[in-house]
């Protein structure tokens, strides 16, 4: 969302005259505190203080015998993330395979919907007649509620019923018989339903940035001789570069911490290969009623995506300098 | 997770799907401020903020279970039964009627917050593991007595009410128990009987499979873990097999576990008599539906399963039940002890109001008038069943529930035990529907890697 702001950003707005404020300077000192501290108090209750309870948690052994009264349930001291850790025992192991699945969803989703954004974004980047409209129809799945957008999926990938099934067998491609919902083809529409749901997203955003890049830089380069692809690469993808920064990596935050799609598209009947790291955390702590087990895995998350998130600022951030 | 998928309510629950997770969402992070904010106040004190802490006007709340065709429903049969309570004992109650897929979550919220109401439906399967979290009032000696005392319950269905050997902490409500419906056309075309071992029912089913017609023998919910982990349990009993030893310690690779858990997959995988596609129906409403429609011969399903099946255009004379049969020289249990029970939360400030409306609730007026809406089974001695008009069907399933079934372990982990063995069935149905083969070696696999992760939280 930034990413809009920034690139779009009004001019500087002209000075004013001076206001009233400033000549009652007791006031004008708490002004802005008081203006800042709803903000800082919800974060601090919707964000800092759960996030540290759960990080509190994942140090106890909090079960089914003690959610009761949680100030009576034992520490347990690295126990769960030994337990979380430990790839030789069943729950290590379906960590570790959820993990991997999350890695593979992840990366591919991105790019997924990164290519089809951009594809759209530069095919509607000259006008022609028509143009809104399609951009409109483009918005469609960001529009639309995630959950009535991915039931509306599950339907489509039923075996018996569902229309890809349909048309695939209507145009011979298959027996109409393949499962989509369960065994190895979960990943694939689980990506494509993911996917579907993202790609507006980059869409909108490379459109939004496409739209700062001046138009006579097109019109040198095709005067030099540039042709489109040519143009795209040595003028389109350049000037979008801070886009693109963030851009990738929101989408894979997002992507890797995403619950809501294999939540609506499986049920209660999640395929393995479905198995995506935060819904395998929820079932890990609600199913079993461990939530410390639980919470280690999210504190481990949590971790790993400081990590990938500081490691690409720090290398994107440093190349950013060099150029 | 919800062990008792109630078929007649399973529709309801598909519709509203979407907003259970923002609802489950929500609450799990109003469950996490609300801890926070706790915590952060450093509060030692008494909890006093639910209202109505006098003794002149009392006001119960009450979450009751969906088991009508839908929570207006329930609403609709339970507001009358509510309003005589009322007027006898100048007791009001506040009804809310939970989803089943919400149930479990509110209940896990109202244990870990506190703030609970006061009586509360609960699948019976989860009496052990919610006795075990310490919020729930112990039906001791007194207690008992307030509510009728224990003697008026069917003991196999009072049994399933705690752990064995402790003061239970619920009590049976609604009673259900299983059993194979039969389509009395088709088997009298095939010149059939109604199935009395495992062997005659695959017979039957083969004989009435043509999957060039899609026509099969049998539908199973076989992409349910709760329905999957029911016959997991109940076809290991066949085998003389428990899924945990006395010590609670979980015994799921056991030879007739594993090939209990086969005999049942192989109904997909070697029998063939059910469709692939099954490993797809994630509730019991489906398979019920096939058979309601004609599509399958036979379906094995608890009793309310026929207002499902009526609604669906099958009179009542139609079908026939049997119970589930076991395998030559099995032994013959048909099903497990299914049903509702209730639970009073031990934070109420109404105890004794709570006590009397349980009393009022397994009374044997109010038994008879909830038994047909609900369609369940009787759950006080000498109580005839009237969720149907056929008496043989009636009998059967009383006979089924008195004398043919068998508790879910009694244990706290219970509940671990249905999420991870049923979830390891619905992986290997999916796997035979998609053209893989399972042998015992990967049933085996499956279940103790099933049984690690019992081990690993307990």
């Amino acid at each position: 969302m930034s990413v809009a702001t920034e690139t779009a950003a009004p001019a500087p707005a002209p000075p004013r005259k001076r206001s009233r404020l400033e000549h009652r300077p007791g006031l004008n000192r708490w002004l802005p505190y008081a203006l800042l501290a709803p903000a800082v108090l919800l974060e601090l209750f919707i964000h800092i203080i759960p996030m540290l309870v759960g990080i509190w948690m994942s140090f106890v052994k909090l079960t089914k015998f003690f959610i009761a009264n949680w100030s009576s349930a034992p520490g347990a001291g690295l126990g769960n993330y030994k337990v979380a850790l430990d790839f030789n025992n069943a729950v290590g192991q379906g960590l570790l395979k959820s993990f991997g699945v999350t890695v593979v969803f992840s990366l591919v989703t991105v790019a997924f919907s990164w290519v089809l954004g951009m594809a759209a974004a530069v095919a509607l980047q000259p006008e022609f007649r028509g143009r809104g409209i399609v951009r409109t129809l483009f918005l469609v799945p960001y529009a639309l509620p995630a959950y009535a957008g991915i039931l509306t999926w599950n339907f489509m990938l039923q075996r018996d019923t569902g229309a890809v099934n349909h048309v695939l067998e209507q145009l011979h491609l298959s027996d109409g018989r393949t499962f989509w919902l369960i065994g190895g083809n979960a990943l694939i529409s689980l990506i494509t339903v993911a996917g579907w749901k993202l790609w507006t997203f980059a869409f909108l955003t490379l459109m939004a940035g496409m739209q700062s890049i001046p138009r006579d830089l097109y019109e040198a380069a095709s005067v030099d001789g540039a042709g489109n692809i040519r143009q795209w690469r040595n003028i389109t993808l350049p000037s979008l570069r801070p886009v693109n920064l963030v851009l990738v990596l929101v989408l894979f935050l997002w992507t890797f911490s995403d619950f809501n799609t294999p939540y609506v598209l499986f049920g209660t009947a999640q395929p393995p290969a479905g198995d995506l790291i935060t819904f395998h955390i929820y079932n890990a702590s609600f199913l079993t009623w461990n939530f410390g087990t639980g919470a280690a895995m999210s504190v481990l998350l949590l971790i790993f995506l400081m990590i990938v998130t500081g490691a690409y600022l720090l290398v994107t951030g440093r190349r950013s300098r060099r150029a | 997770m919800g062990p008792i998928r109630l078929r007649s309510s399973a529709g309801a629950r598909d519709g509203t799907r979407e907003s259970d997770v923002r609802l489950r969402s929500l609450v799990a992070a109003v469950a996490a401020t609300a801890m926070g904010i706790s915590l952060a106040a450093c509060g030692g004190g008494d909890k006093d903020d639910s209202s109505g802490g006098s003794t002149g006007d009392q006001t119960l709340t009450y979450w009751a279970s969906n088991q009508g065709t839908s929570l207006d429903n329930d609403k609709e049969v339970l507001t009358p039964v509510l309003q005589k309570f009322t007027q006898e004992t100048g007791i009001k109650v506040n009804l809310e009627v939970i989803g089943w897929n919400d149930l479990q979550t509110r209940i896990q919220t109202a244990i870990t917050s506190g703030q609970a109401p006061d009586v509360v439906n609960i699948g019976n399967t989860w009496a052990a593991s919610l006795q075990a979290t310490d919020a729930f009032l112990p039906f001791d000696g007194d207690a008992m007595t307030a509510i009728g005392g224990k003697d008026k319950f069917v003991p196999t269905a009072l049994a399933t009410g705690g752990k064995e050997g402790t003061d239970p902490t619920s009590v049976p409500l609604y009673g259900l128990a299983y059993g194979l419906y039969y389509n009395k056309a088709m088997f009298a075309a095939a010149g059939l009987q109604p199935p009395k071992t495992w062997e005659d029912m695959v017979a039957a089913a083969k004989k009435l499979t043509n999957p060039a017609k899609n026509q099969w023998g049998m539908a199973l919910a076989a992409g349910s873990y709760t329905e999957n982990v029911h016959f997991a349990f109940i076809n290991a009993a066949q085998n003389k097999a428990d899924w945990f030893n006395s010590d609670g310690k979980p015994t799921f690779t056991g030879d007739g576990n594993v090939q209990g858990v086969l005999r049942y997959l192989d109904l997909m995988q070697k029998d063939k008599v059910a469709n692939p596609s099954n490993a797809q129906y994630d509730n019991g409403t489906k398979s019920v539906n096939d058979f309601a429609t004609k599509k399958v011969a036979m379906v094995i399903n608890q009793n309310n399963a026929d207002s499902s099946i009526v609604a669906n255009g099958m009179k009542a004379g139609e079908y026939g039940v049997v119970p589930f049969p076991a395998p030559t020289g099995g032994e013959q249990v048909a099903s497990h002890v299914a049903g509702i029970n209730l639970s009073v939360f031990k934070n109420t400030k109404h105890k004794d109001a709570a006590l009397k409306f349980v009393k009022y609730m397994t009374d044997a007026n109010t038994q008879t008038t909830l038994g047909k809406p609900f369609s369940s089974l009787p759950v006080l001695k000498d109580a005839k069943p009237v969720f149907t008009t056929d008496a043989a069907e009636a009998a059967t399933f009383q006979d089924v529930y008195n004398t043919k079934s068998k508790p879910l372990p009694l244990v706290p982990a219970e509940d671990q035990f249905e999420s991870t063995v049923g979830k390891a069935m619905n992986a290997m149905f999916a796997k035979i529907a998609t053209g893989g083969t399972v042998t015992a070696d990967d049933v085996k696999a499956a279940l103790k890697t099933a049984e690690d992760q019992v081990a690993a939280s307990s």
